[in-house]
């Protein structure tokens, strides 16, 4: 039986969907249901709305979990088509990632039995200032600060000049670790914050970070200040 | 006078015809030939195992040696059809076993079979030899051990994208040291450990071997010692690909693949680290068949890897490939005649962190020409990068296109797909299987409907915007064999208006549309010979006319409606007493 508030509920699902119709305006065909909450008890039709716009300024910002969002495009059944075997191998994937860099277990219904402990594949995600298009890298195959900015260098400014977004104006090398050029790197750690790397022991920075970013240096001041203000907290 | 072939002259000539379409062919030429025909064919495929008896196909086919079953839709691959729909093997094996003893070759899809399944073959079939089982699920390897322990002739056990109960590894140990006969074995979708020296032995004495697919537990360390065991293999599946190893154990590993001379197929590369890369670089020269998509290689190790693989024609390979990667396969593998790109992100949805986009595909396009199949995921794409690539490759037969992000328009111009589609329709004149995504309105669908005359199978998410998309479909593709279409916002009146189309077809999958249960009804009483199936888990008590049905598979078939369906699947033989449908069908 369904509830008062569930119809409730249901309906105005219903009118989301309707009132998003893509176009040609024949999500009328939705028949009204007799008993009230037909469509939302059983899921309702997914419109573009449910989807986070491409392009958007998400890519930006960090936080892209702020608020109420809608349903991610991940929680749709069986999208993006690829079959569960597939599947199970890429959340036991991202799993073995967050252990790595988050130092705490994910438990995960689905996950699969025997993900391979042996090695912790560290990939984490690059983005860059006014480069559209970000890039993995693995933090397992660095053993230094250094490495790992020669990578980001060589990722970012002597890829293929095809590459979407990397041109060829930067062509003088990044130094990113001295702060001495345009940009900066930067590291979100387990707590959500935003550092400067290159602060910690390599081995501490490595179960902490969970994304970098190369950003300019003129919008990286304020991080200072806060990396100042953590490290003050810390020692409280 | 009797101006008939004699029908041992038919025999003999029909031993030379080997395609089952020509043997369909020559069963309607006249009663006499029907027989011959069937008396005489030996392998026998069945694409929908609900479309026809078990028992009616071992009547027809006394001689049969090889069996092929489908079950599940298509859409099961992806969790669209709840447990318990059907598909059961059960029935099959009991009705060839009491039948066709003689039976040799099995080979299942999406289809539940269970440990009692695999004990009725190997206690059943005397002389079985080839087990592959793709897709299915419902057994464990408490089975997997009967087959192992009976089959005393056994050629072939593959296991593909199984969802096995694993009870360990000792399934394995049940081979009879008499066993010599092995020539494939692919246990990759397993999870347990099997005993290392169990495996050495099954491998040492079978001289036939030609094809290994071990599982993730197998070291990288045991792989060495098989090598070196079969260095005749012609396709390989590694294990774990990450262990630490010493300088000399890896140098004879190396070894031990330079000396793999035959090797034209390599797959399993789970969590390989790219310093172990180099030792594959003997293989690649020899490759026709390169799986990665399960590899975290990345760029630049992929580079090195790719550029001396220049006799591969099937590649399948994660997004990590990136761009670059796929200029490489353009330029290094003239010979590529498949491709498929997976994404490497579980979130790979509203994820734009991969350098890898339409480029890639055009890059292929435009470098390999005889590149025949794609399936390609990727975040965004471009109507531009479409009309590209089917002027670069009008010999395409196999179109996948899976835009990662639903209702994602072009991402320069922000219209639909549609003239990207448009264009891979027209100038793909021999297209057989297409998949749609992104926006795209009715406008696409016309021109699938107008240019795809030799497209057999479709499939389509998010799309369309009307009754009009179906219908253009349903009128215009003559060659249609199977569409399957999920959350798309129409249903009823293009599905009744072209319901004789539908006998034509091997089965119509429609979920999460706004098909109303009384077109269902209604399409029930009309098409006799199909079954047409109501998907619902949910459904209302009353289940009016007008309520949406969550899912909807339909398929013609000569077995009548089927007898194993659970509650959850209506059919309107379950309910004889509903009369016409009120709902009116403009």
């Amino acid at each position: 039986m369904i509830s008062e508030l569930e119809m409730e509920k249901a309906e105005s699902e219903l009118e989301l969907g309707l009132g998003l119709s893509l176009g040609g305006g024949t999500a009328a065909k939705i028949g009204k249901p007799g008993g009230g909450g037909a469509w939302g008890e059983r899921g309702r039709l997914l419109t573009a709305k449910d989807f986070p716009s491409v392009g958007s300024k998400r890519a930006a910002d960090s936080a892209s979990h702020a608020g109420a969002s809608p349903p991610r495009s991940s929680q749709v059944v069986g999208w993006p088509p690829i079959g569960s075997h597939r599947m199970n191998s890429l959340a036991a994937k991202s799993a073995r990632e967050e252990e790595g860099e988050a130092g705490k277990k994910k438990v995960k219904d689905d996950e699969t039995k025997d993900v391979n402990k042996k090695v912790q594949v560290g990939f984490i995600k690059v983005n860059m200032d006014g480069v559209a298009i970000g890039r993995k890298v693995d933090l397992n195959a660095h053993s230094s600060y250094e490495n790992l900015a020669q990578t980001l260098e060589d990722m970012f400014f002597r890829g293929n000049p095809g590459t979407i977004g990397l041109t060829g104006q930067f062509t003088k090398p990044l130094r990113l670790l001295d702060g001495s050029s345009e940009f900066v790197l930067t590291y979100e750690d387990k707590e959500g914050d935003w550092m400067l790397v290159g602060d910690v022991p390599w081995r501490m920075f490595i179960t902490s970070v969970k994304r970098l970013r190369v950003m300019k240096t003129s919008e990286a001041n304020g991080l200072a200040a806060r990396h100042q203000e953590s490290n003050e907290r810390q020692r409280k | 006078m009797d101006l008939r072939l004699p029908s041992k002259v038919l025999e003999h000539i029909l031993s030379f015809v080997d395609s089952n379409e020509d043997r369909n062919s020559v069963s309607l030429v006249c009663k006499s030939w029907f027989e011959t025909e069937r008396r005489t064919r030996k392998r026998v495929i069945v694409r929908n195992c609900y479309a026809v008896t078990p028992e009616a196909v071992a009547r027809r086919f006394p001689e049969m040696r090889s069996l092929t079953l489908k079950g599940k839709p298509h859409f099961a691959d992806y969790n669209l059809v709840p447990d318990g729909w059907g598909g059961y093997a059960w029935p099959w094996i009991e009705a060839m076993a009491e039948k066709c003893p003689s039976l040799e070759e099995l080979r299942l899809k999406r289809m539940v079979v269970t440990d009692e399944c695999l004990e009725k073959i190997a206690a059943s079939f005397k002389d079985f030899k080839v087990l592959v089982l793709t897709s299915c699920e419902g057994f464990s390897t408490d089975g997997l051990a009967a087959i192992a322990v009976a089959c005393s002739n056994l050629r072939e056990l593959e296991l593909r994208e199984c969802i096995v109960e694993d009870l360990g590894g000792d399934w394995l140990s049940y081979f009879p040291e008499t066993l010599t006969s092995l020539v494939s074995l692919d246990f990759s979708c397993l999870d347990s450990e099997v005993k290392l020296s169990d495996l050495e032995r099954l491998v040492s004495r079978s001289p036939n071997l030609k094809s290994l697919k071990l599982n993730r537990a197998v070291s990288l360390d045991a792989l060495g010692s098989l090598l070196r065991l079969a260095p005749q293999l012609v396709e390989l599946g590694t294990g774990s690909f990450s262990d630490k190893l010493d300088q000399e154990a890896v140098s004879k590993l190396s070894q031990a693949f330079s000396e793999m001379k035959e090797l034209k197929s390599l797959s399993g590369l789970w969590d390989v680290l790219p310093e172990y890369i180099p030792l594959l670089y003997s293989v690649c020269p020899g490759l026709t068949s390169l799986n990665l998509s399960y590899a975290t290689v990345q760029m630049p190790d992929l580079l090195e890897l790719l550029t001396r693989c220049s006799n591969l024609q099937k590649l399948w390979v994660m997004d990590l490939i990136e761009d670059k990667g796929l200029e490489v396969v353009a330029s290094s593998c003239k010979e590529l005649r498949e491709l498929r790109v997976f994404p490497s992100g579980a979130e790979g949805l509203n994820d734009t962190n991969v350098a890898m986009t339409e480029q890639g595909l055009v890059s292929v396009s435009e470098g390999c020409p005889n590149l025949e199949s794609v399936l390609y995921f990727c975040v965004q794409f471009t109507n531009a990068a479409m009309v590209t690539i089917a002027r670069n490759r009008p010999n395409l037969k196999c179109f996948r296109l899976c835009v990662m992000e639903p209702f994602a328009p072009d991402h320069k111009t922000q219209k639909p797909l549609d003239e990207g589609f448009k264009a891979i329709v027209e100038r793909c004149k021999d297209l057989q299987r297409l998949s749609v995504s992104g926006l795209l309105t009715d406008k696409a669908f016309e021109y699938i409907g107008t240019h795809g005359k030799k497209l057999r199978m479709l499939s389509i998410a998010f799309a369309g915007d009307s009754d009009l998309m179906l219908h253009h479909l349903l009128s215009g593709c003559e060659s249609l064999n199977k569409l399957e279409i999920r959350d798309c916002p129409f249903g009823d009146t293009a599905l009744v208006a072209n319901a004789a189309k539908l006998e034509t077809m091997r089965s119509l999958w429609m979920s999460s549309c706004c098909v109303s249960f009384g077109a269902c009804k209604l399409l029930s009483q009309k098409m006799p010979k199909l079954n047409v199936e109501v998907i619902d888990e949910h459904p209302l008590e009353t289940r009016p006319d007008s309520s949406p049905v969550e899912r909807i598979y339909i398929y013609r078939t000569l077995a009548g409606p089927r007898l194993d369906m659970p509650e959850f699947v209506w059919t309107i033989q379950k309910n004889p007493e509903i009369g016409v449908s009120h709902l009116a069908i403009k």
